[in-house]
């Protein structure tokens, strides 16, 4: 055990991994949020509940199927992902007409409704899921005890996003996905079906909550408030991040993650309020966001 | 309004029916941006393997009209035929799919993709387009800046571009609105005899141009529009015959 700045060095590292963990989520909350309003002009409100419903179909799968975590990981975004694009289909796209304070508004109506749903169901004192049997325990380092399952998440959460962001910048329908974001009239003159798309990026952000919500069944209780809680967080990370911007979401999400972490570490008082205060500086400085393009 | 339909009609009574059975047929094209009607029944033809511009000042509604036929126009009426078929009642990715190609007066180069990317972005529709690399011999510039960002390019690549990448997908009409607008000469010329070599291939193209001099170098025939209407015909071979009249219409 060593100190530094007079912390002790597992308490510290202790909170850079919540830190991490925390920034896991909003990486994919925010990228997931980045890739909808890129394309849709939709500010997502609905994305937290979305997230909760990820949580609550893998505990459902798991206590009304018996399907495990694994295969949940899989299942739950593909159910919550189609469950966007029911929604896309029969509600928001009939808005992209109109002010995009309607779709906004939309989205809070709907993640209102789908939180009240499950809180009548299954009430808000959180049900439990179990940290898969493959990984449980964890890692004595030495300077701190890492477990596997928190390990995971991060590693997981990596993954996810580079790989969204690898399509998205580097292969041919992410270059679909990028004129369209730009001139969705001129690719669509292209022959091109933009409004499948849209639909489908939808469906994909929507997923990305659903596994988001997946990864943090284990950690955090399942509960119809968690995404409620998250979310609002998630936007402030969006905004220092850049509206739309992928690279600027995932690398906001865990830097704000790590900063949070700090904080708790030398200034606790802040910790929950850091990320708002780095908000407000951000958009006095730069209100487009630290990786934003002015528009 | 009932002064200026008596007005044009003189001009508009020396026009020669449309072919219904010409590549493209435009009848009675009525068009609105929101409330305000802007096109007041274009009524022009295309046969297959022509080039026919459309000519006319600023605001007399060229853009408008390619726009009404590649459909992109929120609000439409009357008769827009491609290739026989009825389009005018079609989502602009329909119209797109039959085979038409649409350059944009912008150009639409997306700034978040490369040079290869704007090239490769319209998906090919039929069989029968240029391949990538007759496209780079056509404009070697486009090879050379392939991994640029598309709106790096000059004015003049980024035309080159907005043509090249619409000649790989099939398409058999070209849809160009002013392709020369704000270019160096030579670069104008390399692109007048771009369009007679697509000519040459057998593709048909509608150009939107204010200069006419440029115009008479590559087109058939040219339709001069006026407020929303086409008002007059003049073939190529007319065009000398009747430049005071076509100084006229044109203000110039
Ligand atoms: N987006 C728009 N909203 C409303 N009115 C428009 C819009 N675009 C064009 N107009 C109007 O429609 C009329 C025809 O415009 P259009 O762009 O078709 O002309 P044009 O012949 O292409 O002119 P130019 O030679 O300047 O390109 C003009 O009066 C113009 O002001
Ligand atoms: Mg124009």
């Amino acid at each position: 055990m060593f100190t530094i700045f007079g912390v002790p060095s597992a308490a510290l590292f202790g909170q850079l991994l919540l830190g991490l963990i925390n920034g896991s989520f909003y990486a994919i909350l925010s990228l997931g949020l980045a890739v909808i309003f890129g394309l849709l002009n939709i500010i997502n409100f609905a994305h937290g509940a979305q997230y909760m419903m990820g949580a609550f179909v893998a505990w459902m799968l798991l206590n009304y199927a018996g399907i495990g975590y694994w295969p949940a990981l899989l299942l739950a975004p593909l159910l919550v992902g189609a469950f966007g694009v029911v929604l896309e289909r029969v509600m928001i796209s009939r808005l992209y007409k109109f002010d995009h304070l309607y779709g906004l508004l939309l989205t809070f109506g709907l993640a209102l409704i789908i939180q009240g749903l499950f809180r009548n169901q299954y009430g808000v004192s959180g049900l439990p899921y179990g940290i898969p049997a493959e990984l449980r325990g964890g890692q004595a380092l030495g300077f701190m005890f890492l477990p596997n399952y928190r390990a995971w998440v991060v590693v997981a959460s990596l993954v996810v996003c580079l790989v969204t962001w690898f399509v998205i910048e580097k292969t041919k329908l992410g270059a679909y996905l990028r004129a369209a974001t730009e001139n969705p009239t001129l690719v669509q003159a292209f022959g091109v079906n933009v409004p499948l798309m849209i639909t489908l990026t939808y469906g994909f952000g929507v997923a990305l909550a659903g596994f988001a919500g997946v990864l943090a069944a284990p950690i955090y209780s399942v509960n119809p408030n968690m995404g409620a809680d998250l979310i609002i967080v998630v936007f402030a990370v969006v905004v220092i991040g850049g509206m739309g911007s992928i690279l600027g979401s995932i690398l906001t999400g865990f830097a704000l993650g790590l900063v949070e972490g700090l904080t708790k570490v030398f200034y606790p008082e802040a910790s929950a309020t850091v990320i708002f205060v780095i908000m407000v500086l951000v958009l006095l400085v730069k209100p487009a966001g630290l990786f934003g393009r002015a528009t | 309004m009932a002064e200026t339909a008596t007005l044009s009609r003189p001009a508009a009574a020396t026009l020669p029916a449309i072919d219904p059975g010409a590549l493209l047929a435009v009848q009675n094209l009525e068009a609105w941006y929101g409330e305000s009607h802007v096109l007041h029944g274009v009524s022009f033809d295309v046969r297959a393997g022509e080039v026919v511009t459309l000519l006319g000042r600023n605001g007399a509604g060229k853009t408008t009209t390619l726009k009404s036929i590649i459909g992109i126009m929120g609000k439409r009426t009357g008769s827009v035929r491609f290739g026989g078929e009825e389009t005018i009642k079609m989502s602009s990715r329909s119209v797109a799919r039959l085979g038409v190609g649409y350059v944009p007066e912008e150009r639409g180069i997306f700034s978040s993709l490369s040079v290869k990317e704007n090239l490769t972005l319209p998906p090919i529709i039929k069989p029968g387009g240029l391949t990538v690399d007759q496209i780079h011999e056509l404009f070697p510039n486009l090879k050379e800046r392939a991994g640029s960002q598309g709106t790096k390019l000059s004015g003049g690549e980024q035309q080159m571009l907005a043509i090249g990448r619409i000649l790989r997908t099939g398409a058999k009409l070209l849809l160009l609105d002013e392709p020369t607008e704000g270019l160096a000469p030579v670069i104008v010329q390399q692109i007048g005899r771009t369009i007679e070599r697509l000519k040459g291939q057998g593709f048909t193209i509608v150009l939107v141009e204010q200069n006419f001099r440029f115009a008479q170098t590559v087109a058939d025939r040219h339709y001069v529009v006026e407020q929303g209407r086409v008002v007059d015909m003049i073939p190529n071979a007319e065009l000398d015959a009747n430049i005071d009249k076509l100084h006229t219409y044109l203000g110039v």
